[in-house]
């Protein structure tokens, strides 16, 4: 069963209050979910926190579920502002609604699309999970930048990352759509990339802005 | 719905000449075909930007007067660089009867989603699938009846450049009837749809495009459209324009990148089955040549290899040495000035009107000898090496190779080609520099062009000037280097502006058609020949006048001082005084000096390094007076005088106190 919305909200609260800010418990005002919340009740039912004094604590099973409900919401803002390039407020409120649709092996894409993030935009650490140790075991970028391919290596166009939207009409001329296929035809002094049949040459700032998947 | 073809409404063109327009992504032939419709030549070469303005020429297509315009290479109907907006002029203002969208055949996939737009447009459109001889070699299969079908529009496939096709054009283009053609309508999603018809429903105007194309535009943030729009609309703009920000606001994060990935997706159900591409790729000999060109292990040896053989040998010993010798001493020297200023002295009783045909500053033994004895033959082999290189599709390699390099000067690669052709004629290379994206850019590669690049002319008189002391041509060689990466590096520090960015398309290498390099070369030198012998002739009046009337005299006694402070005898004056006029003339001068043993290694070396730094020659001011306007202009050629005598001045200083070259 999925937890909802609130109690995550909660538990994120804890593990942050907790695990990065060193203290011992969470105190429920800080949060701004008053103690009548059946959140409270939702997350001791599932004996992941527990209450003492009007304080919330961590269980030891509530320990993973906080970690991996932060990366969540980490990621969430990750994807927010590099994919979807919203950012600011509007990228946190933005986040807050998505990560609660992150579970159940989702994460775990957006995590791969993002090639395995380690901070979030507030620089503060994501919880690595299953697929970042996995893919670190394999070597396996993901998506990664076009500067990090090797010469003749040959992928799929992601995305592109970049603020500027006439350099992202360029780029889309020349055929860097996501979706097509690119091999890196070589690196140095300039990268050449072929599209299609076509090839072209561009420096290194813009080749950081296309990302290409293995 | 509207017609495809000319609206009523739209301003109707002079006569019963009919147009036809050349639109197309760059390289992919429209001037080659713009010559071959009208038999006129607009250069034409393996480099993607080659043509910068619109041309146009008439041709007589099965009986009937046509006018052909051809465009700058564009990528999209929606532009962004400076020629792409000139290409849409056309299509924006003026109505042609027919556009041919001319594309490469290889690049259909990704070239396919203009003639999209084109059709969206409304514009009556016939497709020329180019190239096709180059795509059958590596074996791609294109159904074009199918595409035609699918399309609604005459698909024609050719291979201008061998003649192919083109009887199936001029039919094309004379047969083309609003009517028969039968254009499609390419559904994008609901979600767009939806977009366009809201602002497509608000306007009310009569267009050349499209409305619905119109609109895609405007929700594109394209400025021009909009005033276009405005302009239309009048009141009603305003509320077209609130719609359009609204959609804009709500679509803002991926507007552009999804109306993309929904046209390639259009393009994708249109090309399924059109196009087969092989298994396997084919690597080409050329392909091989251009790995090799790109890696700096490879290319840079290349490059050398290149410049030795083709600047120094073909350029420097055959074009200054050899046919100079030939043109300049035997012909000019000591068979045509003799018998010219005998036919002259019998001809004209009075020797001051002699003097200004034939001589000491004559029209003809001065002026005519200097442009077709030394000036002609070194231009016309550097145009030569150029235009080669030019049509292998060498120099977009060259620009990528050394990009990093040029970045520190705040320049891209692009910068290459300007750079590489004002070794020929700076001022032609000025105003090649409109090829360089930002203004920023076009002002650092405009300095560096009047200041250190010497042209070829001037290259070939002060190689051959130099030769006798190499370590001369090591110190002027330095000096020139060294000015570049200083001044280079200070503009891109000074200068504001953002570092500019740098892509570029890599058409495939190619042998060169012999008689395109040839034609190239000959009208570049029409032009670079029509453009000097007015400057020769009037610096030849007007030295001529000088000297009758004892100005000239004064002139030199003036500058004696400027002269003796960079250590130079007072007979260099008028070599700059020739200078003036062109770098070249001046340059030439200095021969004419050291062949009559007038200056030692130091001096000669002092002077050549001063004169090519110096002003540029009068053309070339007047180009960069066009192109950047007087305050830029008037500030470069004083920077670069100052400079130059500076220069000069401490480099004689440096000579002097070293012992070098002494």
């Amino acid at each position: 069963m999925k937890l909802s919305d609130k109690a995550e909200e909660i538990l994120e609260a804890l593990w942050i209050a907790v695990e990065e800010e060193g203290g011992a418990f969470l105190d429920p005002e800080t949060v701004g979910i008053p103690m009548e919340d059946p959140a409270y009740a939702e997350l001791t039912g599932r004996a992941l926190v527990e209450l003492r004094q009007g304080m919330v604590y961590f269980r030891p099973e509530g320990r993973d579920e906080g970690r991996m409900t932060i990366r969540r919401h980490r990621l969430a803002e990750r994807l927010m502002m590099d994919v979807l390039n919203i950012r600011g407020e509007a990228g946190d409120y933005k986040a807050c609604q998505f990560e609660h649709l992150l579970n159940e092996g989702v994460d775990a894409k957006v995590c791969t699309m993002l090639n395995h993030p380690t901070t979030c935009p507030h620089g503060k650490p994501i919880p690595s999970g299953e697929c970042c140790a996995e893919a670190r075991a394999q070597g396996d970028l993901g998506v990664v930048p076009l500067t990090e391919f090797k010469s003749g290596q040959e992928g799929e166009i992601a995305y592109i990352q970049t603020e500027d939207s006439k350099k992202m009409q360029k780029l889309m001329a020349m055929g860097v759509l996501p979706g097509n296929r690119i091999v890196l035809v070589q690196s140095f002094p300039s990268h050449i990339f072929r599209v299609g049949f076509s090839e072209f040459a561009i420096d290194t700032n813009l080749a950081r802005e296309i990302f290409v998947r293995k | 719905m509207a017609t495809c073809c000319a609206k009523p409404e739209a301003p109707t063109h002079n006569g019963s000449v009919k147009r036809v327009a050349l639109v197309g992504n760059p390289n992919v032939g429209k001037s080659v075909l713009f010559n071959a419709l009208t038999g006129a030549y607009v250069t034409v070469s393996n480099y993607p930007g080659t043509s910068v303005e619109v041309s146009r020429g008439t041709a007589d297509i099965s009986g009937q007067p046509w006018q052909v315009i051809d465009t700058p290479g564009m990528y999209s109907i929606h532009t962004i660089t400076e020629e792409e907006r000139v290409a849409r002029e056309i299509l924006l203002h003026e109505t042609p009867d027919v556009v041919l969208h001319v594309l490469d055949a290889r690049n259909l996939e990704r070239m396919l989603a203009m003639t999209v737009q084109l059709i969206e447009a409304e514009l009556p459109v016939v497709l020329v699938v180019n190239i096709m001889d180059e795509a059958e070699r590596i074996g791609l299969k294109i159904d074009l009846e199918l595409l035609r079908e699918r399309l609604g529009i005459p698909v024609i496939g050719a291979a201008t450049a061998r003649k192919r096709g083109l009887e199936q054009i001029r039919g094309a283009i004379a047969q083309y009837r609003c009517d028969t053609g039968n254009p499609r309508r390419f559904a994008y999603s609901r979600l767009l749809e939806r977009d366009i018809n809201e602002v497509a429903g608000l306007m009310e105007g009569e267009y050349i495009l499209s409305r619905r194309a119109l609109a895609l535009l405007l929700l594109q943030q394209d400025g021009e459209i909009g005033s276009l729009v405005e302009q239309r609309e009048g009141e009603r703009y305003g509320r077209i324009a609130e719609k359009v920000r609204e959609i804009a606001f709500e679509r803002r994060e991926s507007f552009h990148l999804e109306l993309s990935l929904e046209r390639k997706e259009i393009v994708r159900r249109l090309l399924k089955d059109v196009f087969c591409a092989p298994e396997k790729r084919v690597v080409t000999w050329a392909e091989r040549l251009s790995r090799m060109s790109v890696q700096p292990l490879t290319g840079i040896p290349l490059l050398l290899i290149v410049l030795y053989f083709g600047l120094y040998k073909f350029v420097g010993d055959f074009g200054a040495g050899t046919m100079v010798d030939f043109l300049e001493k035997q012909l000019f020297v000591e068979m045509f000035n003799p018998w010219i200023t005998h036919v002259v002295q019998a001809l004209i009783p009075w020797p001051v009107i002699q003097e200004l045909f034939v001589g000491e500053y004559g029209i003809i033994t001065l002026g005519i000898r200097y442009a077709v004895g030394i000036i002609l033959p070194i231009v016309a082999t550097f145009f030569i090496f150029f235009s080669f290189l030019e049509d292998t599709g060498y120099f977009p390699r060259l620009a990528l190779l050394v990009d990093r390099i040029f970045k520190r000067f705040g320049l891209t690669g692009r910068a290459v080609i300007p750079m590489v052709l004002g070794f020929g004629c700076d001022t032609m290379a000025t105003m090649v520099t409109r090829t360089l994206e930002t203004t920023r850019e076009r002002v650092i590669a405009t300095i560096l062009l009047s200041l250190t690049i010497p042209c070829s002319a001037q290259l070939g008189v002060i190689l051959a000037l130099l030769s006798k002391f190499p370590g001369a041509l090591v110190v002027w060689g330095g000096c020139l280097l060294l000015l570049f990466v200083v001044v280079g590096f200070l503009a891109a520090r000074i200068l504001p502006g953002e570092a500019p960015m740098f892509y570029m398309e890599l058409p495939p290498m190619r042998l060169p058609q012999f008689s395109n390099v040839l034609t190239k070369t000959y009208t570049r030198m029409q032009w670079y020949f029509l453009e000097i012998l007015p400057l020769f002739i009037l610096a030849s009046v007007l030295l001529w006048l000088g000297k009758i009337t004892g100005f000239f005299e004064k002139l030199v006694d003036a500058m004696t001082p400027v002269m003796a402070s960079i250590g130079l005898p007072r007979e260099t004056a008028i070599a700059f005084i020739f200078g003036f006029f062109r770098r070249d003339y001046g340059a030439a001068g200095l021969y004419e000096l050291q062949t009559k043993g007038l200056m030692d290694a130091r001096q000669l070396t002092v002077a050549a390094v001063t004169l090519t730094l110096f002003i540029p020659c009068v053309a070339q001011f007047l180009i960069m007076k066009k192109e950047r306007g007087w305050r830029v202009a008037g500030a470069i050629g004083v920077f670069v005088s100052v400079l130059a005598f500076g220069s000069g001045y401490v480099l004689n200083k440096v000579l002097l106190m070293s012992g070098l070259l002494a």
